[in-house]
């Protein structure tokens, strides 16, 4: 995914097939028009729909979704706009765990990142290929797994209550941690792999001088080799903090009914009673939109940090 | 220089980190692995080897449900993957021996646009897409679904690997009078094979292992593997649960693997 700007710009543009360019991009066009583009566009406008019970649309327009969303007016509905809190909390507590689940990530995948880059070079695409494995395992089966591990009688609480480190048995599952612990392990991966290519190009000469001008390790990892691996991190703490923002799998099998994600409230609205279709694709386009405005702040960032390079 | 007290690249306490970092993400799927070959029915104690709960997803009380659901998965991901396959070969060709036109960053951004929405969010727009349209939910609305998702995945390794190799061949083989099909069919495709083989392998199991978009677009009484999965662990994690996820995980571990030494390979040649 990190490597993906690589692939639209720059490269020796060779124009065998200049002739044949719209046919050969055609059904790629079309397709994801179609099927992506158009129905987020359709989503929007369904946003501004009326509901149907029990799911669908009616087509009259109107803000109600969103008014829903923000505005709290009292019990029958007919007073005035204070802010409601209910659906902001939980776009809040989303917000919070996902950076939390960020923070656990970076704190574990950088020094792991680090470590990769700085083996023999012939040995580092295994160790890269060790990382990815996990992720290209079904991520439902890796959730249940985290929750098989944090029951209970699971094997953690076996083995800390075996050891005699605790005498009771930890209430680990459908907590806010657990969502946590969950979340860092479903994109681990995504941390370590755009660190690893920023560790991976960065010179180490800047090491040796600063340490010849008698800074110690940690200082130079602080001034000198941070701020060059900076577009690597932030590359690796929005993979991490983007897909979690919107998770669903990690919130409703880790979680339970008190730690409510984003991803469950939109769920809910087109699965579960509730049944509100506009609201739910409020709720996804508000979502929209915050990963949007993170992206461009990243694309701008990383645009800066390549002409910083050249 | 070189005889340096220390070694400015090495900070105490990575390697462990790195250790620590590799259990965390192996030793959930080891565990439940492990369990899956239990031979007690709880899932609190290990009494010891068996193949049991492997019968009982073959033979046992939720086999139908399972084998058709398995079917339904396997039918979804080769289609999707060869036809999101054959769509981001024709893209990538057109993308990297196209030149240079206007609107080429635009194509690359609609082309991973899939990567950049959130899944739900993907999922949400596709169900009410296919909604607005009448179009009935089924298998056919999760192909769909499936095989626009899938492109970006397939389209990365295979652009990548066109990047790599130069168009002298083609050029070459279009002074000996090959037309410019010839040189694709004759010259390119061939050279694209370890890229085209590894683009269909993340697909493949990007279908297999999708659950949130399955989840919206799939009509009532249609299951994918993992929704037939996430229905059952509602109820709790059965030992015949663990199981079958053993044998997804095995299977998309195997393909990964494979996709990697084919794409190590192309990159000797």
């Amino acid at each position: 995914m990190a490597g993906g700007a690589a692939s639209g710009g720059s490269g020796a543009a060779s124009e065998t097939y200049k002739e044949a360019r719209t046919l050969l991009l055609m059904p790629a066009w079309l397709t994801l028009i179609i099927l992506v583009l158009s129905p987020v566009m359709l989503m929007l406008v369904y946003s501004f729909l009326t509901k149907e019970f029990r799911g669908g649309v009616i087509w009259d327009f109107t803000f109600a979704a969103y008014d829903q969303f923000f505005c709290d007016r009292g019990l029958f509905g007919d007073e005035g706009c204070t802010l409601e809190w209910t659906y902001i909390t939980i776009f809040w507590r989303s917000i919070w765990q996902a950076g939390l689940a960020t923070l656990l990530s970076l704190a574990i995948g950088f020094p792991t990142a680090y470590f990769i880059a700085t083996r023999p070079a012939n040995v580092r695409p295994l160790w890269v290929f060790l990382i990815t494995i996990p992720y290209w395992v079904n991520l439902l089966i890796r959730t249940i797994s985290m929750r098989f591990m944090m029951r209970e009688e699971g094997p953690i609480n076996n083995l800390l209550v075996g050891t005699g480190i605790i005498g009771e048995p930890l209430q680990m599952i459908n907590t806010n941690f657990a969502v946590q612990v969950g979340l860092f392990y479903s994109y681990l991966p995504f941390m370590v792999l755009p660190i690893y290519a920023a560790v991976e190009r960065y010179n180490f000469t800047l090491s040796e001088a600063a340490a010849d001008l008698y800074a110690s390790k940690w200082i130079t990892l602080r001034r000198v080799l941070l701020p060059t691996v900076k577009p690597g991190v932030i590359a690796g703490c929005i993979l991490v903090f983007v897909p979690s923002l919107g998770a669903f799998l990690a919130p409703d099998l880790l979680g339970g009914a008190k730690n409510f994600m984003i991803g469950s409230l939109i769920e809910e609205q087109f699965k579960g009673n509730a049944g509100n279709w506009p609201f739910g694709a409020a709720a996804s386009m508000i979502l929209l939109t915050m990963v949007l405005i993170m992206l461009m702040i990243y694309a701008r960032q990383q645009s800066r940090a390549n002409r910083g390079e050249a | 220089m070189a005889s340096r007290k220390f070694d400015v690249r090495r900070y105490p306490g990575f390697a462990q980190l790195t250790v620590l970092c590799l259990l965390i993400l192996y030793v959930p799927l080891l565990v439940v692995a492990v369990y899956s070959f239990n031979a007690s029915a709880s899932i609190i104690v290990f009494e010891g080897f068996s193949w049991r709960w492997y019968v009982d997803v073959f033979v046992g009380s939720d086999s139908a449900k399972f084998k058709e659901a398995a079917w339904n998965s396997f039918f979804i991901a080769i289609i999707a993957a060869t036809v999101a396959t054959t769509i981001a070969t024709l893209a990538a060709t057109g993308m990297v021996r196209g030149g240079f036109f206007r609107g080429r960053t635009l194509s690359f951004g609609l082309i991973s646009l899939p990567l950049m929405v959130p899944e739900i969010v993907t999922a949400v727009a596709t169900l009410i897409f296919f909604n607005s349209i009448a179009f009935e939910r089924g298998i056919m609305t999760i192909l769909l679904a499936h095989i626009a998702f899938c492109i970006p995945f397939a389209y990365l390794p295979i652009a990548a690997r066109m990047q790599g190799i130069e168009d002298t061949y083609e050029q070459a083989a279009q002074d000996l009078y090959a037309t410019k099909r010839q040189a694709f069919t004759k010259i390119l495709l061939p050279l694209m094979m370890p890229g085209i083989i590894s683009g269909y392998l993340l697909a493949f199991i990007i279908s297999l292992d999708d659950f949130i978009i399955t989840n919206f677009v799939k009509g009532a009484g249609v299951e994918t593997l993992p929704t037939a999965i996430f229905g059952a662990v509602k109820q709790g994690i059965r030992p015949n649960i663990m199981a079958i996820s053993t044998m997804l995980l095995g299977f998309s571990i195997v393909m990964v693997t494979i996709s990697y030494f084919v794409s190590k390979r192309g990159d000797h040649k």
